[in-house]
């Protein structure tokens, strides 16, 4: 990286405003991506970042937005350095703006480092395996989309849906069985209402996790470039506490879709050619460089764990926004808003549902021998009790096989009895039991996902014996 | 040398003047801190570079120096079990110099310098030689590295030495004075010549129901995977390195999940290859390019890893080339494009984007290599591609489409009810039939095809049958058409189905293949038979031996699954028309 040399510069050559963007013309020795100040006539300072130089131009996004600038008196100043948060064990317990100030009207931060918000790509040979099963207490993601320590586990909301809820509930309950170490909360706001900001934080007011979490708070009325340095401000911190203080970092990012807009409204503003529903065709490039910063890092104890929520626009699973993530993360939570309306608590849809590394978490010694098979078998048999639904509501239930009125009630019961937990805290054995006293409604002969040894083991028509 | 100066820098693309001189694809030095780039556009004596590393922190006005090379990979003893970024960095060695995470303008050499290699003479001196031929072998692993001299060589041997050399030791003199060593470079971009490109005949063996039985691929042909999100690409990328009876296996894991690549890494070493029972990672080369690196390195790694396979197919060897994913790779194209200003074609990609993955797929084949003892060696290519939104008719898939012989369309709803391959019966085809229906009956199974003829026709017609039931319920149907839509289950389930995390039916050979499918199919007939003398459907459903027909999978004797043939026959056969 290459730092700040003696005197900095400082231009008055503004020519051009555009949107977030400024053009400034000659200058000369400006790196590329370095910060800016940029000074306006009333003295007031901001923020920006150099996105393109060439021999008499830069082109300069304004984090705090371009309203004020004119272009014969404002000062931009070139600091020469690439955009840095001073990070602090310290920070665990406070509240940030979406660059990493304080908004909490405590004290600056005395740092312990100063970080490059954009992080370096961790060499893939030096990651280590996630293999640590997290306990949420939710059925429908420990018992068929375990979460993994190092994992980055999304969930796709809808407008309305209790998104905010389950994250809440998953901070609050997730551990990992027969440890009790040193866990963080990094939680960052994009774009989100003060309301839905200030729930997460009375939540963990309410437990009492306040002080092993860092708020970064971007809210709505914030300015929207931020919220491009915004969670690369959080994971650098995420980062500094989970390899250099060795803690379990759980990062929670909310919402990305608003992210997503702010990306969308700089590349317009530049002119580029727009990809999928105008979003830059760079998207999937720029957002994996914010999920990939989950992880886990040979000889390190700490870890990096993503929840990110998306509301998918129109409950749209499709659209560019949740289609690049569910391309970069380890697997999703969908939530449906049938389920929902049918009164289901989480009404998380187990179907679209996935976890990548959930075969690195389960098995003997970490969950059961027989979750495995249990979680295929019940994905089996619900996925087929659903599509029953469809043919029951053309040709009725009476045109149905005694088998498939079986299959039926399971999809119902499987909805009502393991997806529909509300405040409950389920071990991993309780949902796996629960998942084998739904399954005992079917034949046995159904149950061909499961080993046979497992039958006789874990049925609880032999366990009863 | 020639150096230029940065005149302008947008992302991963530099613009550099006074570069006169220098050729395409020349690789370059950028700025003070020596990034790797690549030349891609001259424009009188400005250059536009695409650099390899993160550009921030780079000035205008600071230095670029071409170093008058193309971009090469190395080539010879040492490759295997490695992993590599994109532009072929070992990836453990960036690991030593710079930590955990991946810094800037480290140059590493691709193979050991270091390493001594025990070396055996294969020509004596006074041998003529050209470019292909053997001059000795070195022990890699398991696998017979085989020293060739390189193409557009040739000579009499004045020279030949034996014994533990390093890799750029020379260990053969021609009489011209031209030194051999067992190293030697070539440029990615272009394919490495053959005699003679063959029709793939062979059938490339995977273990998989789906795809040896259904929609086989051959040796040296190419098959592509496209898929949504969560429809198992990878898990199919993965078990197809794990299991395809191939003796090499490059995998490329191209702007895809870091995690995904550590699974690879820990697994590799563990897994036997069913063959040849030694671990796995003996016979694999990893390129690990993933969605955090640097896009341009994204685009080089395709190339980086094609080569490889290359090589090792002109030492008369079978390469598997897997690709996750070629979508990312086409969107690498498509960053650097609109950085460049060009005018876009379909989706913002470049107009040459059909051209660049002609050219990519087209370096697959079976070839008689280069040299004078006519070695046949193949490269396969499987690439997986990632259509955003699952849909199929955006440009990568369809490009993609247009030049690729075997289809695997993987299905979204197949996936939701974790129905793993979600490879889609009815989407999917292969354009090797033919070959692999003369492969296979020399390979002592002639009527194979027929079985897979008869399995097609069935599932077929089952999905017209799902659609009466859609509208009448299944109770409308004939008996003869419900026992048609039992065993089109039963194919699904308990033939089409496989985990890929199963001990045992994670690998499925080609032999119980075949008893598998025979056992359905002739229960079917049975079934037939037992209803034309008036059996009802009912009773022969509850037959036990159903149950034990969905467990055959889980069987490892051959014997046991055509027992169940007898067996079938037997309990059918006794079963009475009710009066």
């Amino acid at each position: 990286m290459t730092r700040p040399t003696l005197f900095t510069k400082e231009a008055r050559t503004v020519n051009y405003v555009s949107g977030p963007l400024i053009f400034v013309k000659d200058v000369k020795g400006v790196s590329y991506g370095e910060i800016v100040r940029i000074i306006l006539t009333n003295g007031e300072e901001r923020t920006g970042q150099v996105l393109d130089i060439s021999k008499d131009l830069a082109v300069i996004q304004v984090y705090e937005g371009t309203s004020g600038i004119d272009n014969m008196n404002t000062r931009v100043r070139f600091t020469g350095e690439p955009p840095m948060i001073k990070v602090s064990i310290d920070m665990l317990g406070r509240v940030f703006n979406g660059v990493g100030k304080p908004r909490d009207g405590g004290p600056e931060i005395i740092e312990e480092a100063s970080l490059d918000i954009n992080g370096m790509p961790i060499n893939p040979s030096a990651r280590d395996k996630p293999a640590d099963f997290i306990q949420t207490g939710m059925s429908t993601v420990d018992g068929l989309n375990t979460l993994v320590r190092g994992q980055k586990l999304p969930i796709f909301s809808g407008a309305g849906l209790p998104a905010n809820k389950l994250a809440a509930q998953i901070a609050r309950q997730a551990r990992v069985l027969g440890e009790d170490e040193k866990f963080a909360v990094v939680f960052v706001a994009m774009g989100i209402t003060y309301k839905e900001a200030s729930f997460f934080m009375k939540d963990f007011e309410r437990t009492g996790a306040l002080e092993r979490v860092v708020f970064f708070m971007n809210l709505a009325d914030d300015p929207t470039i931020e919220r491009i340095a915004t969670p690369r401000c959080a994971l650098t911190v995420a980062e500094f506490l989970a390899y250099t203080h060795n803690l379990h970092v759980l990062v929670i990012l909310t919402d990305m879709i608003n992210y997503c807009e702010a990306l969308r409204e700089i590349s317009t503003a530049r002119e580029e050619v727009p990809g999928r529903r105008g979003y830059p065709g760079y998207m999937y490039t720029d957002l994996a460089s914010i999920y990939e910063r989950a992880g886990r890092i040979k000889g390190i104890a700490g870890s990096i764990t993503q929840i990110p929520i998306l509301t998918m626009p129109d409950d749209d699973i499709t659209h560019p926004v949740p289609d690049l993530t569910g391309y970069i993360t380890e697997g999703q939570i969908v939530l449906s808003r049938d389920l929902f309306r049918r009164g289901a608590d989480p009404p998380i849809d187990a179907l679209p549902c996935l976890s990548r590394l959930m075969n690195l978490g389960i098995g003997p010694g970490k969950t059961r021998e027989d979750h495995r098979n249990v979680a295929d078998q019940l994905y089996a048999s619900y996925a087929y009790g659903r599509d029953l639904r469809k043919l029951v509501a053309i040709v009725g239930e009476e045109a149905l096989t005694e088998l498939d009125k079986k299959y039926l009630k399971f999809a119902d019961d499987f909805e009502r009895h393991f997806i529909t937990q509300g405040d409950e805290n389920r071990s991993i054995t309780r949902t796996l039991d629960t998942g084998w006293d739904l399954l005992s409604a079917l034949p046995e002969e159904e149950l061909k996902r499961i080993k046979r040894e497992y039958i006789k083991k874990y049925h609880p028509a032999y366990r009863k014996e | 040398m020639i150096v230029g100066v940065i005149s302008r820098i947008s992302g991963p693309v530099v613009l550099s003047e006074g570069m006169r001189g220098s050729r395409m694809y020349d690789v370059v030095k950028v700025g003070e801190q020596d990034l790797n780039g690549e030349i891609i556009r001259l424009d009188g004596d400005q250059a536009v570079i695409q650099v390899y590393e993160d550009t921030t922190g780079l000035r205008v006005g600071e230095k670029v120096a071409n170093t008058g090379n193309p971009l090469s990979v190395e080539l010879g003893p040492g490759l295997l079990s490695s992993i590599y970024d994109g532009i072929q960095r070992p990836l453990p060695a960036l690991a030593e110099q710079s930590g955990s995470f991946i810094s800037r303008g480290l140059s590493i050499s691709g193979i050991s310098r270091e390493r001594v290699w025990e070396f055996i003479p294969k020509v004596k001196a006074g041998d003529r030689v050209r470019g292909g031929d053997v001059i000795g072998t070195v022990t890699e692993h398991h696998i017979e590295h085989r020293i060739l001299v390189p193409p557009f060589v040739s000579g009499t041997v004045k020279e030949i030495r034996g014994g533990g050399f390093r890799v750029e030791e020379p260990v053969c003199t021609l009489d011209d004075g031209y030194e051999l060593s067992m190293m030697q470079r070539w440029p990615v971009r272009k394919g490495r010549p053959y005699q003679k490109k063959m029709d793939p005949d062979t059938l490339l063996a995977t273990g998989q129901r789906i795809f040896d039985t259904l929609f086989p691929v051959t040796k040296g042909g190419t098959a592509m995977i496209p898929g949504g999100f969560g429809t198992g690409k990878t898990v199919a990328e993965q078990t197809l390195a794990k299991w395809s009876d191939t003796q090499i296996v490059v995998y490329i894991g191209c702007g895809e999940r870091g995690n995904e690549m550590t699974d690879v890494l820990t697994e590799f070493p563990e897994l036997l290859d069913p063959r040849t029972k030694l671990p796995l990672i003996q016979r694999t080369i990893l390129i690990a390019n993933t969605s955090n690196m640097p896009v341009a390195a994204r685009e080089a790694s395709i190339y980086t890893g094609i080569t490889l396979a290359e090589y090792y197919r002109d030492m008369g060897y079978d390469v598997a080339l897997m690709a996750d994913s070629t979508s990312r790779w086409g969107e690498a194209l498509r960053e650097v494009s609109g950085r460049l200003e060009e005018m876009p074609g379909e989706e913002g990609y470049p107009a040459y984007l059909a051209t660049r993955l002609a050219a990519f797929y087209e370096r697959a084949g079976r070839v008689i290599c280069l040299g004078s003892d006519s070695r046949i060696g193949s490269v396969t290519i499987i690439g997986a591609v990632s259509p955003p939104g699952g849909d199929f008719s955006e440009p990568i898939t369809q490009n993609t489409l247009r030049i690729t012989g075997t289809f695997w369309a993987l299905d979204t709803n197949l996936a939701y009810r974790r129905h793993f391959p979600s490879v889609n019966w009815i989407k999917s085809y292969s354009l090797y039939l033919d070959q692999v229906k003369e492969w296979y009956a020399q390979s002592g199974f002639p009527d194979w095809m027929d079985l897979r003829a008869r399995a097609m026709y069935l599932l077929q017609k089952e999905v017209e049958l799902q659609e009466i039931v859609q509208l009448v319920g299944p109770d409308a149907l004939p008996e003869s058409e419900k026992a048609i839509l039992e065993v089109t289950r039963m194919i699904r389930e308990d033939f089409l189905q496989q985990s890929a995390y199963h001990d045992i039916d994670s690998y499925c050979p080609l032999e119980k293949q075949y008893w598998m499918l025979q056992v359905i199919l002739s229960f079917f007939d049975r079934v037939n038979e037992a209803m034309g003398r008036g059996v009802a459907l009912s009773k022969i459903l509850k037959l036990p031996v159903k149950a034990d027909i969905g467990r055959m999978k889980e069987l490892t004797g051959i014997e046991e699954i055509k027992g169940l043939i007898t067996r079938i026959d037997n309990a059918l056969g006794e079963l009475e028309a009710e009066r």
